[in-house]
């Protein structure tokens, strides 16, 4: 006969407890945890790892983080809202040019511009800039960089598929080069509104 | 491929800092660095010039300039932090070399020392009003602040009361503090704003430029209706004139004019004191 360990009465039970990466140094995804769910087995758990909104959100807010001069606003929350009107493809890129469009509008002290610039690896090694949905769907990788106006740099990078390291520093240089056009076009539309006046 | 990869990186100019006088008047945008007129000569189209030894070292002559609103200082250069027409204004008098700024058109207003604003008060705690100027925090306004006011003489101010001042303290580190008198004791059109007119927001660059001295529109205004008018500079405007129609009408111009150009304001006026 097995013995039965009767835990749930000297051991508390957890109700679910969420934790958020902390630090720059750790990168994790967001994960949360529920104990106990079950009452027949001795112990139980349920651990959900990587939602998918919360993490495009954390890329977009460190991405701003890295680029705000927030030392010029103590204490004070910058809240971003963004509302997907349509998702033809590069979602998170859109959303990054977004931020960074709303940001300037508000005149939110910031020390360079970013924009998002997505690249997807079919299977033949070919590279897309700026995949559409379907494009996305049949990709071996999709691969999307922030990219900062001063000097190119690459401010995040969030991957999902197989690729090689070459075939990464080459989605770099092709994305480093199309940002050019992203900022000529913030140059050109921000001129245009100040024209105006 | 390895060509692909060098061909994109020349075509990467960095960009490179330029003189700020060669800018004036011109969209800068965040990220953009901005040379000084005495750092120009060293700084040769090719960047590698030779600077001619000066035998009288240290005679370098220092300007000391200003940096205004959208401009921080970043080594011995500005970078701009705030997207906006890039302005220059000369010292009056005496050394320096005069101020720089950056003319932004935004809506949220950041307290700064010495701005005369619109507020309304949302507390009232023993002896501090709560007043809310559209900030991060709202300000506070002692009841001894107000001209002719002492311990035993309170000044009539209730919750929800508009109230013209300036700001003594205003930076990010500290809660903003705004008085309704000058350093004089006097209140030289601040206190409390009276009854009935209609408050509106607009944006700030739209105040400064109705500020401006010989704004053509405020004068052009003045001609149509007789009216009362309080400029905040957090982008608050309160007019009063005789009727409810025609401070309606007035809100709804000085809102409009900010996307008008001059002409079609001449036609709205022509066509408003015919009627």
């Amino acid at each position: 006969m097995e013995e039965e360990m009767h835990t749930d009465a000297k051991i508390r039970a957890e109700s679910g407890t969420g934790s958020s990466p902390r630090g720059s140094g750790c990168s994790l995804r967001h994960f949360a945890c529920e104990q106990n769910l079950l009452s027949r087995p001795d112990g139980s758990a349920s651990f959900l790892q990587g939602v998918a909104e919360k993490s495009r959100e954390r890329l977009i807010r460190n991405t701003c983080e890295a680029v705000v001069l927030g030392t010029l606003h103590p204490r004070t929350s910058i809240t971003v809202v963004l509302q997907v009107v349509s998702d033809a493809g590069s979602l998170l890129a859109c959303c990054l040019n977004a931020a960074c469009m709303a940001l300037v509008d508000a005149g939110v002290p910031m020390r360079a511009l970013f924009c998002g610039i997505t690249c997807a690896l079919d299977s033949d090694g070919t590279l897309v800039l700026d995949p559409t949905s379907k494009q996305e769907k049949e990709a071996r990788a999709v691969l999307t960089f922030a990219l900062d106006s001063v000097e190119r740099k690459l401010l995040m990078s969030s991957t999902k598929g197989l690729y090689s390291d070459t075939e990464l520093q080459q989605c770099l240089a092709a994305a480093q080069a199309a940002s050019q056009h992203v900022f000529r076009f913030y140059r050109e539309s921000l001129q245009r509104r100040y024209s105006k006046s | 491929m390895a060509e692909a990869a060098s061909v994109a990186a020349e075509s990467l100019a960095g960009s490179r800092a330029r003189a700020a006088r060669t800018v004036l008047g011109q969209v800068v945008l965040p990220g953009e660095e901005l040379l000084l007129p005495e750092q120009e000569d060293a700084e040769g189209p090719g960047g590698a010039v030779e600077r001619p030894l000066s035998l009288n070292a240290g005679a370098c002559s220092r300007v000391r300039v200003v940096c205004g609103p959208g401009l921080r200082r970043c080594g011995d250069r500005l970078l701009v932090t705030k997207c906006g027409r890039l302005r220059h204004k000369e010292p009056g008098s005496g050394s320096g070399g005069g101020v720089y700024w950056v003319d932004s058109q935004q809506k949220r207003y950041v307290p700064v020392k010495g701005d005369h604003v619109i507020g309304i008060v949302t507390a009232k705690s023993g002896d501090i009003f709560k007043v809310d100027v559209g900030g991060s925090e709202p300000a506070s306004l002692s009841y001894l602040s107000f001209e002719g006011a002492t311990k035993r003489n309170r000044p009539n101010v209730q919750v929800g009361d508009l109230i013209y001042g300036q700001f003594v303290v205003a930076n990010k580190d500290m809660e903003p503090e705004m008085v309704c008198i000058d350093s004089c004791g006097r209140a030289n059109g601040m206190g409390v704003i009276g009854q009935d007119g209609l408050l509106f927001k607009v944006t700030l660059g739209l105040i400064r430029k109705l500020l401006a001295p010989d704004c053509e529109i405020i004068q052009e205004v003045g001609k149509l209706y007789p009216l009362e008018i309080v400029f905040g500079m957090n982008g608050r405007i309160w007019v009063k004139a005789k009727t409810i129609q025609q401070t309606l009408i007035l809100a709804n111009i000085l809102e409009a004019c900010e996307h008008m150009t001059s002409d079609q304001r001449k036609q709205i006026f022509s066509r408003l004191a015919e009627s």
